[in-house]
């Protein structure tokens, strides 16, 4: 029978199938952080276990780093208390950690795929809601609790429930100006928050066959936001020229005989899909958020909505709630909003080519009076590359800040945070009330959009921006 | 894990849709290294910046199950979204519709998350705001949600509702099947990467 992607990774690591029990599954990957490992690793201490594949787990420090002054101690101790932990339980466990100051530290969806630990046809998990973004590489990739994370560690398995199929073909092409971030936004505005519950979604068509892997990454990272529990990409010769040669990547005779499997992953012709949603890539353009969760976007060229003009009782009240919270009057253009805080970086958009996008823009022109603009590599190699390239210089002459990796203003964990009030656009990937710091107001942005929002001041695409 | 059958308790109406785990419990809180004590993150800001907040109400303080909009506990994948609500002691949230993540942690840590077709919830809230000490009743043996005017049967699948009744560790039950796991090791494709 013709199969989809997802259901062929899915079988391929079936470890035990028994009637009336969820599938337990094997786990190829395990990516750790300090933030949902603490309470697994103390779980297996007090149960007297060990981790059982060392070998098939990563760990990193990410959401708490502080992106400045890395040598200086973590100045919140509690902070700091939990980057320790993760040390000593990497340590006491036999984990390989990529500490802060390491060159492969960074944040962990940026550093799997850079050191090529990320491959198709595997399973990945990470206690991180965006582990979807693994998916970019036909890999069935998705985020845990930490009850998994232990349970990962002491069986490098997981029983899991079946899930159902989604197609989301994007067809035609982008039009300059338009990115992959645009085509996620799209979607989660098309099917809502919740329009993926259930669903591994696989991202189809001309306009997604022609992104690069950062791109795809970048699709793929913010399935969680349409509520997914997975995205996933067919590999195909994008794919594998990213994986040769990286660490990890297979040598030689393996590296073919992995391509010939790769290659035998995608969804067979005829097999069916739970769900599809097509879109039309000719027609997206720069998308922004002018809510509190990631389904409320527009086009910005449209304008504030107005919320009487949801038919649906509970979108309106959402709407009204969250423009309370946002401080924007339905009717309001979305270019005449203007920001305090430019945020550029995260897993969904801190690797090399959203650096080399936004730096294009900025290049010869200067942030904006009264604007801060964070740029914050995804990862310490991704700075390194970056700087070899003379990006951290146009950012620097440009007026903005170049940090160092890590999870950064994504969320209110490390001491990159906006103030109460203030209003940022961001290359993030949730727009949630007090996500980026205690009443921080967010606007989830390309990092195109960011590049000419700092430099103008106002949401902006940099088709506004006056040639230089 | 304890084991769980029938729980009744009083409830709390959460008239608030797309309520994701940001909310649920801040970023901040999840700097602590321990499992226990994080009632005090839960909705830490709705409860310090909004006086009316249900939480806020006296008539609801001791209240044991949460009655919730649709999409309750979207985004990031935190599990302390469910110790901070068990923490602060609520034994079931109820809902038309759960985010994955969130709905899977809680079936681990026993919290029974309960789908309910939207216009029960909205009953559940109109007969708890009429009177707050109205009792709701989640039973696990017969799957159904009980309160005054209200008698409705919600799915929960075979093994989950055993593993919760007999309050099973799931890694223990994993374990049992070591041998398996070995056996499927061997069979793995030999350039699949390591990390040591």
């Amino acid at each position: 029978m013709a199969r989809t992607m997802a259901e062929k990774v899915w079988e391929e690591h079936v470890v035990r199938r028994a009637d009336g029990e969820p599938d337990l599954l094997y786990i190829d990957l395990h990516l750790v952080h300090e933030v949902t490992s603490p309470q697994a690793f103390e779980g297996l201490r007090l149960a007297g276990r060990s981790v059982r594949r060392p070998d098939l787990t990563i760990a990193t420090e990410d959401h708490n780093v502080p992106t400045q002054n890395l040598l200086a101690p973590i100045a919140d101790p509690v902070s700091r208390k939990q980057v320790e932990t993760l040390r000593k339980n990497c340590s006491d466990f036999g984990v390989r950690l990529h500490p802060m100051g390491d060159i492969d530290q960074g944040v962990v969806h940026v550093v799997g795929p850079q050191l090529g630990l990320t491959q198709p046809g595997m399973t990945i998990v990470c206690g991180d809601s965006h582990t979807s973004t693994h998916g970019a590489f036909g890999a069935l990739a998705f985020g845990i609790g930490t009850s998994q994370v232990e349970h990962v560690l002491a069986t490098q398995t997981l029983p899991l429930a079946p899930f159902k199929t989604m197609a989301v073909t994007v067809n035609g092409t982008l039009k300059p100006g338009v990115s992959a971030k645009d085509i996620i936004l799209a979607v989660i505005a098309k099917i809502g928050t919740g329009g993926g519950q259930g669903y591994v979604i696989e991202y189809r068509g001309e306009a997604i066959e022609s992104l690069s892997m950062e791109a795809r990454m970048t699709v793929c990272n913010m399935s969680i936001e349409a509520g997914a529990r997975a995205g996933m990409i067919a590999p195909d010769q994008t794919t594998f020229d990213y994986i040769r040669g990286r660490d990890h990547a297979p040598k030689g005779e393996d590296f073919d005989a992995a391509v010939e499997h790769w290659k035998s992953l995608r969804t067979d012709e005829g097999a069916v899909f739970d769900a599809e949603v097509v879109l039309d890539a000719d027609e997206l353009s720069p998308f922004v958020t002018w809510g509190t969760n990631p389904g409320q976007g527009v086009p910005l060229d449209a304008s504030v909505p107005d919320p009487a003009s949801f038919a649906d009782s509970s979108a309106r009240a959402a709407a009204e709630k969250a423009l309370a919270y946002m401080d924007l009057a339905p009717g309001t253009p979305m270019r005449e909003v203007s920001v305090d805080t430019v945020f550029l970086g995260s897993c969904t958009n801190g690797r090399i080519e959203d650096l080399r996008t936004a730096a294009e823009i900025m290049r010869g022109r200067k942030v904006a009076d009264g604007v801060r603009m964070l740029v914050v590599p995804g990862s310490m190699r991704v700075k390194e590359q970056a700087n070899e390239e003379g990006l951290g210089r146009v950012f620097e002459e440009a007026g903005a800040e170049w940090r160092e990796a890590g999870c950064s203003m994504c969320l209110g964990m490390n001491p990159d945070q906006l103030k109460p009030g203030e209003r940022s656009a961001s290359t993030s990937n949730r727009n949630f009330e007090g996500r980026q710091g205690r009443g921080g107001r967010t606007h989830l942005v390309s990092p195109q959009v960011a590049a000419a929002t700092a430099v103008r001041g106002t949401l902006s695409s940099p088709a506004d921006l006056v040639s230089l | 894990m304890e084991k769980i059958d029938v729980h009744t308790g009083r409830a709390v109406p959460l008239r608030a849709s797309n309520v994701d785990t940001d909310q649920i419990i801040p970023a901040v809180y999840l700097k602590r290294v321990s499992r226990t004590g994080f009632e005090d993150g839960l909705f830490a800001e709705w409860r310090g910046s909004d006086p009316d907040f249900v939480l806020n109400r006296p008539e609801y303080s001791g209240a044991s199950v949460l009655v919730a909009g649709p999409d309750f506990g979207t985004g990031s994948s935190r599990e302390h979204a469910v110790w901070a609500l068990k923490d602060y002691g609520f034994r079931a949230v109820l809902s038309s519709r759960f985010a994955d993540i969130f709905r899977g942690n809680s079936l681990k840590g026993g919290l029974l998350t309960i789908l309910l077709p939207q216009e029960v919830i909205e009953k559940l809230w109109e007969t708890v705001e009429a009177d707050p000490g109205t009792e709701v009743t989640v039973d696990l043996v017969n799957r159904e949600v009980r309160a005054p005017g209200v008698q409705e049967s919600f799915e929960l699948d075979d093994y989950t509702r055993w593993r919760l009744m007999e309050g099973l560790d799931d890694i223990a039950l994993t374990l049992r099947h070591t041998e398996g796991i070995g056996a499927f090791e061997e069979t793995r494709k030999r350039w699949l990467p390591v990390t040591l």
